[in-house]
């Protein structure tokens, strides 16, 4: 049961080196003390091949494998998911290698070390990613060489593997080009799949967009194709709360349409908008997108959403109209819910309301003097804002005058509704970022932003930033600039940093070059890319033909090299070939029984003028290749000495 | 049916193999008799390559399409890695010693590689066992194969197949051959044989100076040919090399070994063994003998040479296939 291993120590050596380069990358994800398991499993083994000990009794094996299985059921609460899969692999390929005894041991520890390499890319697709993993599939794949050529060079093997690596990339980009691309997912998915990804929520509580604002994750690019539109104009619209309850806003039902329900006008702005994952189904489109879009819907509240969730990086070419005037005629139910509010909140802002309302002739001025009241009431925009009680429009307004995005646009909404004009509650992103590497526009989390939107006849939805009011550089130059204190800031956000920000500009070119051309290569990429090749519909036929005919190309090729192998000769030999061939040249060639000193004589007496030389070059030879003595110089020096040789 | 199989068996050999006839040195390998398959350890692999792709699927991982197909690029080149290993080797056959039958025959394969790559992981193998090597840019090296010969006459080892799972284990690429190689046996030499019978020029007043079984002279070196109870086993038991005890006895003189003076009881193969065992004895002892079989008869002689012609006589007897050197 017990045996020792009869692996060959590179091959252990080997093993547990790729095993340490495809764990590592892990640590970020992975709870302490499995990380900790992991770790002392490979040193144990480490110390255990060092010292040329047989693998540890499967008993004990068993029973780290129990107390580990345990241990990811009590921290992730079941076995199938994302995470606690990636554990259990992790767990289990640290006892494999840990009782590898024969080769078939190893070749099963190598295909779990290459899954736990893919499932790095659950968590993250970065080039770096992709380059900690390749070099964790060369090691695993030097592993498998060793078994195989187990007296090479530890440095022979590494080469092999890496020429292997070499060699299966163009196989890797034929593939990853022609392979027929399905959309997934082909079955369900666990729930946590897509857990991780951050953005907007579909409600909205003081504090909830302070917290996202911490984040320089990017939510999503905009490449315009012909002009930006001004900073001013830039408003990605989200979820529309329009439902209070006295502290949190949330979304009402809204009829999803066909067709946008307002008249696009003024200019328009063409751009693609690519989407990080969010897994929700509201596209952050810049206010208002136009008619026709692909794989896209309306809502009466002027959202626009995809038709699924966006679980990955989607792409959408869409066309903005910001100076659309939308809800020209509303529904009487909708505005009816735009002016609820729930009893027994906020009765100094409701005082307020009624106060200015008297003083107004029309819902406009009403709007106005709310503005200026804003304006004037000397409040502070602040990423860390005190924490509220009961009343929260209440006390921001008169008491801590402090306040993010959030807290401005519930409180003019509350106002608003208090007065009663129809209010509502918009959240999204405001602003972003043009990348001068590559001209894109960058929204990141840390711009998402609340506003407001009011309804005036004959004007309809009229959006209203009550934030600008406190902070008007907050539209023109971002939250770094508008913000009185850079508390809380994300470290890049801050100004001084403009040389760090300088690279990351660059980072992000890359990466967003990167996420289109790599990560983002779907089923429509693919038929886009086969268009452009020439295959206009592609079908199974075309499929297959493209790939069977490049794949067959590149084994040809395999093949040529495999036949193309130079035929050993040393230097001697190389020299002494030189010498047949000038001298054959000039009507002396060698036969092939000939030995040198007879050819030599033979040369010498055929050109009488050089007879000296070539009879010593013979010899010489001869000497050099017969005697007993390898003599790397005088080798080199008769190389020189033919090469030099002139025949007359 | 046993028959049809057989039959069937060479049709695939020849045709699909092609194995045919003893090839004469040197045996190159070319393309068209290098095969390649998948082991079971590649079967096993493609199948993991399998679900992760579909992993890769289900979970929209660019990355992981991208590792997938770059492990499936870097197995399709180990096919070629392992068809380049075997590629343009060179095979000749080596030597054959011969032996009693019964015992294990090994034969010599020079395996000589003209490239300036090396050839790692190469394993040849014949029924009777099988011998693993590396080797080393435009290196030749001998490679020693065992081979069972039941029976005395000529042995062939028949198809050597010489083969490689490098460099991944993945693919097996290996190419038959049956080198021009053969192994002659001699009988098994009978276990207890009764004494050398006195031939008829037999003196009793013999010197003592010639080397019989009576009393111990000394030690010379093993020689295939020495009988086992000759072995000085002590001295192999210490880690010595293997000595054969001499013996100095009364010099005989010379025996005759004669066909119809064994008894009549005794078959072909029993006369055959006696022989054999007498000429051990006779030879270790240095005494001359004379053989006459049936058809053949050798005058008596110590010389080496007429000891091998015998066993080889005796080796042959009424096969069909003669010694056709």
């Amino acid at each position: 049961m017990n045996k020792a291993s009869d692996l060959p120590g590179a091959s252990r050596y080997w093993l547990l080196g790729s095993i340490a380069i495809t764990i590592a990358p892990h640590a970020e994800h992975f709870p302490a003390w499995l990380l900790g398991l992991c770790a002392s499993l490979v040193l144990a083994q480490a110390a255990m091949v060092r010292r040329g000990h047989p693998p540890p009794h499967r008993l004990v094996l068993a029973l780290v494998a129990l107390v580990a299985s345990v241990g990811v059921k009590l921290q992730f609460d079941h076995f199938f998911g994302k995470d606690p899969g990636v554990a259990l692999l992790a767990v289990l390929l640290s006892i494999k290698q840990l009782e590898s005894r024969a080769p078939r041991d190893v070749h099963a520890a190598v295909l779990l070390s290459y899954f736990l390499q893919m499932s790095l890319f659950l968590y993250d697709q970065t080039p770096l990613v992709g380059l900690l993993v390749i070099v964790g599939t060369l090691a695993s794949t030097v592993t498998l060489l060793s078994l195989q050529a187990p007296r090479e060079p530890a440095l022979a093997q590494l080469r092999t593997g890496a020429v292997l690596l070499a060699q299966g990339l163009p196989f890797m980009l034929v593939l990853f080009l022609l392979f027929p691309r399905v959309q997934g997912p082909l079955w369900g998915l666990p729930n946590d799949a897509y857990s991780g990804t951050t953005g907007l929520s579909d409600t909205m509580a003081p504090g909830s967009i302070a917290e996202l604002s911490q984040s320089d994750a990017i939510a999503f690019r905009a490449a315009f194709r012909e002009r930006t539109p001004p900073p001013a104009q830039r408003y990605w619209r989200g979820p529309v709360l329009t439902l209070f309850d006295g502290r949190t806003w949330r979304q009402a039902s809204s009829p999803i349409l066909a067709a946008p329900p307002y008249r696009p006008s003024g200019p328009a702005y063409d751009y693609r908008l690519t989407l990080e994952p969010h897994n929700q189904n509201w596209l952050l489109a810049l206010e208002h997108p136009g008619a026709g879009i692909d794989g896209a819907r309306y809502t009466a509240d002027l959202r626009l959403l995809a038709t699924e969730a966006v679980r990955q990086r989607a792409g959408f070419d869409l066309r903005a109209y910001p100076e659309t005037q939308p809800g020209l005629t509303e529904d009487a139910r909708v505005l009816a819910l735009a002016r609820q509010l729930p009893d027994g909140f906020n009765p100094r802002t409701r005082a307020l309301a009624q106060k200015l309302a008297r003083r107004a002739a029309s819902d406009q001025a009403i709007v106005d003097a709310s503005v200026t009241y804003l304006r004037d009431a000397s409040l502070v925009y602040t990423l860390t804002p005190p924490v509220l009680g009961v009343h929260t429009v209440d006390e921001f307004l008169f008491d801590t005058h402090r306040g993010f995005c959030e807290h401005f646009a519930s409180a003019f909404v509350f106002l608003m509704r208090a007065a009663d004009v129809p209010a509502r509650v918009v959240t999204g992103y405001q602003g972003g970022e043009i990348n001068p590497v590559d001209g894109t526009l960058v929204v990141r989390q840390s711009d998402a932003h609340a506003w407001a939107e009011v309804w005036l006849r004959g004007r309809g939805w009229v959006r209203v930033d009550p934030t600008a009011l406190a902070a008007p550089r907050r539209l023109e130059s971002g939250i770094a600039d508008a913000l009185s204190d850079l508390d809380g800031l994300p470290l890049l956000m801050r100004p001084e940093l403009s040389w760090l920000r300088n690279v990351r500009h660059r980072w992000d070119a890359l990466s967003n070059t990167w996420n289109q051309w790599v990560l983002g290569y779907n089923p429509d990429r693919q038929r886009e890319f086969l268009a452009n090749i020439g295959v206009g519909q592609p079908d199974w036929k075309a499929y297959g033909g493209l790939l069977g005919a490049s794949a067959g190309a590149l084994m040809l090729l395999l093949f040529a090299w495999a036949y193309l192998q130079r035929p050993s000769r040393d230097a001697l030999d190389r020299a002494w070939a030189n010498f047949c061939r000038k001298l054959a040249k000039h009507g002396v060639s060698r036969h092939p029984w000939e030995g040198p000193k007879d050819y030599g004589l033979r040369a010498a007496r055929a050109r009488p003028a050089n007879a000296a030389e070539l009879q010593e070059i013979a010899d010489v030879y001869a000497r050099l290749r017969y005697g007993a003595r390898h003599d790397a110089s005088a080798t080199r020096d008769l190389a020189k000495r033919i090469r030099r040789l002139k025949l007359k | 049916m046993p028959a049809l199989r057989n039959r069937l068996r060479r049709f695939i050999d020849h045709w699909l193999f092609r194995v045919g006839p003893s090839e004469h040195a040197p045996i190159v390998l070319r393309q068209r008799r290098i095969f390649v398959l998948p082991t079971r350890s590649g079967i096993v692999f493609a199948l993991a390559l399998a679900v992760m792709l579909l992993a890769s699927i289900n979970y929209n991982l660019s990355l992981g399409f991208g590792l997938v197909f770059l492990i499936a690029g870097v197995a399709v080149a180990s096919i070629v890695h392992a068809f380049r290993n075997l590629l343009h080797l060179s095979l000749s056959p080596g030597r054959a010693e011969s032996v009693f039958a019964g015992d294990v025959a090994h034969f010599t394969l020079l395996l000589s590689n003209t490239r300036a790559a090396g050839r790692p992981g190469l394993r040849c193998s014949t029924r009777a066992g099988a011998a693993a090597l590396d080797l080393g840019p435009s290196q030749t090296t001998e490679v020693t194969l065992p081979l069972a010969t039941p029976t005395r006459g000529w042995h062939r080892p028949g198809r050597v197949t010489i083969e490689t799972t490098y460099p991944l284990g993945l693919i097996r690429a290996w190419s038959i051959v049956t080198p021009d190689i053969r192994c002659l046996a001699y009988p098994t030499p009978e276990p207890d044989p009764p004494t050398l019978p006195r031939g008829p020029t037999d003196q009793s007043t013999g010197r003592r100076s010639g080397l019989g079984d009576d009393d111990f002279a000394g030690l010379r070196p093993h020689r295939l040919s020495d009988s086992p109870r000759h072995v000085a086993w002590k001295n192999v038991a210490r880690g010595g090399p293997m000595l054969t005890k001499e013996f100095a006895g009364a010099e005989g003189g010379a025996v005759e070994l004669d066909w119809h003076d064994l008894p009549a009881n005794l078959d072909v193969e029993q006369r055959l063994s006696r022989f054999t065992a007498w000429i051990l004895t006779a030879s270790v002892a240095g005494r001359p003998f004379a053989l006459s079989l049936p058809h053949w008869a050798a005058p008596a002689s110590s010389d080496p040479r007429h000891i091998s012609t015998c066993l080889r006589q005796l080796a042959l007897y009424s096969l069909q296939e003669r010694d056709d050197e």
